[in-house]
């Protein structure tokens, strides 16, 4: 049971944005700029920052939904990435991803713990300012949605195909919170 | 002395950030100018969580933000966030630092307490918020909206914190620094353009 009063019958990060529009205006906004807006770094390679870092932060709904987004882009299947993975070992990517990757679990734990050399090493695998300023940004951004969403202990549900549903809409459709907000049929295949 | 001297003279003392951000302007402030899309919204939400009107007092949304970010050991949000708090109704700069070392025996409400101990467990993670947590605040008279601003205040800080400190953003030691954003801060809210940006 969520801690407050949320519609029953939306989840996650819905349910709480659907809450509170005043702040979920700038939220929606900042998340469709930084995963879905002009990039060097894939859509893919941006939701898998994303995945990443709910995944340490053990948030079963975020992780879920930003596995399957990061699945359903181009070249974020190859990935191998499971929901709840939190080692990068068996992950095919490249190394500039592997040291971003460093960088945002670095951030999850404190954004203290990341160092100069850190930065230093992702820029020699290629990473320019911008995209280490981007996951950083990202990493940081999901710190605060995975305690958003289990903080509030909003619903989580277990089955698979509703995070695939879930993946599919922000994959096609984006992060704005549509013009009448949200409704349980955003969930349903269509 | 004006804020670029200031900026100038603290400046010398700390080091720069992890990236070539293009100016030369401190914390959360340098990485926005770098950055001004995502500063235009993530200015937005400072401003609807901690300027406009809600169900608590600005004064305690601010301690709440203080609070997470001396948690998460961030100088520049702790100290610019306790200045700000300071600088409004109600607030002063002894009751943050009281705050800062335990907020549990420090002057202010037991309903407040409650929230700071929300936003503690949300600081460790969203997973450490217990019903117990949450019973303890509705007793002392939190309403959802309370205890939802205080989850996503605790939880934007974790935030703003990790992009500060992340990006290895300088942080001034000088305390008249720290003055001048809160005293601009606690006037005007988060959607004026900052003292600290020259034209």
């Amino acid at each position: 049971m969520p801690h407050i009063n949320l519609q029953s019958d939306l989840y996650g990060i819905t349910s709480v944005l659907d809450f509170r529009p005043e702040s979920a205006a700038p939220l929606c906004e900042l998340t469709q700029m930084l995963l879905r807006g002009e990039s060097s770094l894939t859509e893919a390679e941006r939701e898998l920052i994303a995945s990443h870092v709910s995944s340490l932060n053990e948030c079963v709904f975020c992780s879920s939904a930003h596995t399957a987004a990061t699945c359903l882009l181009p070249g974020g299947n190859e990935t191998g990435i499971q929901p709840m993975q939190t080692s990068l070992d068996s992950l095919h990517i490249n190394d500039k991803m592997k040291s971003l990757l460093r960088i945002a679990a670095k951030v999850q734990q404190s954004g203290r713990n990341v160092t100069q050399e850190d930065v230093e090493l992702a820029k020699m695998n290629g990473a320019t300012d911008r995209e280490i300023h981007d996951t950083v940004l990202i990493a940081a951004l999901f710190c605060m949605y995975n305690r958003y969403v289990d903080g509030l202990a909003t619903s989580t549900p277990a089955d698979a195909d509703f995070y695939q549903t879930l993946g599919k809409r922000i994959t096609t459709r984006g992060y704005m919170m549509p013009k009448d907000g949200y409704h349980a049929t955003d969930y349903k295949n269509q | 002395m004006d804020i670029t001297q200031l900026i100038t003279k603290t400046n010398k003392k700390i080091h720069m950030a992890y990236i070539d951000i293009h100016n030369d302007i401190p914390g959360i402030r340098g990485l926005m100018q770098y950055s001004p899309d995502t500063a235009f919204v993530l200015n937005q939400l400072a401003q609807v969580l901690l300027a406009d009107e809600a169900s608590m007092p600005k004064f305690d949304r601010e301690l709440i933000a203080s609070f997470v970010s001396s948690r998460n050991e961030c100088k520049f949000c702790m100290t610019s966030h306790g200045a700000i708090a300071a600088h409004l109704p109600g607030g002063d700069q002894e009751l943050v630092e009281a705050v800062w070392r335990d907020y549990r025996s420090a002057s202010i409400s037991e309903k407040l307490k409650s929230l700071l101990n929300i936003a503690d467990k949300v600081h460790k993670g969203g997973r450490h918020v217990t019903e117990a947590d949450i019973a303890a605040a509705k007793e002392q008279g939190a309403s959802d909206l309370d205890i939802h601003d205080t989850v996503l205040i605790a939880a934007a800080f974790c935030m703003f914190n990790r992009y500060v400190d992340g990006l290895g953003a300088a942080t001034p030691d000088d305390p008249t620094f720290y003055a001048i954003v809160g005293k601009q801060r606690a006037a005007e809210g988060y959607l004026t353009k900052s003292v600290l940006v020259k034209d």
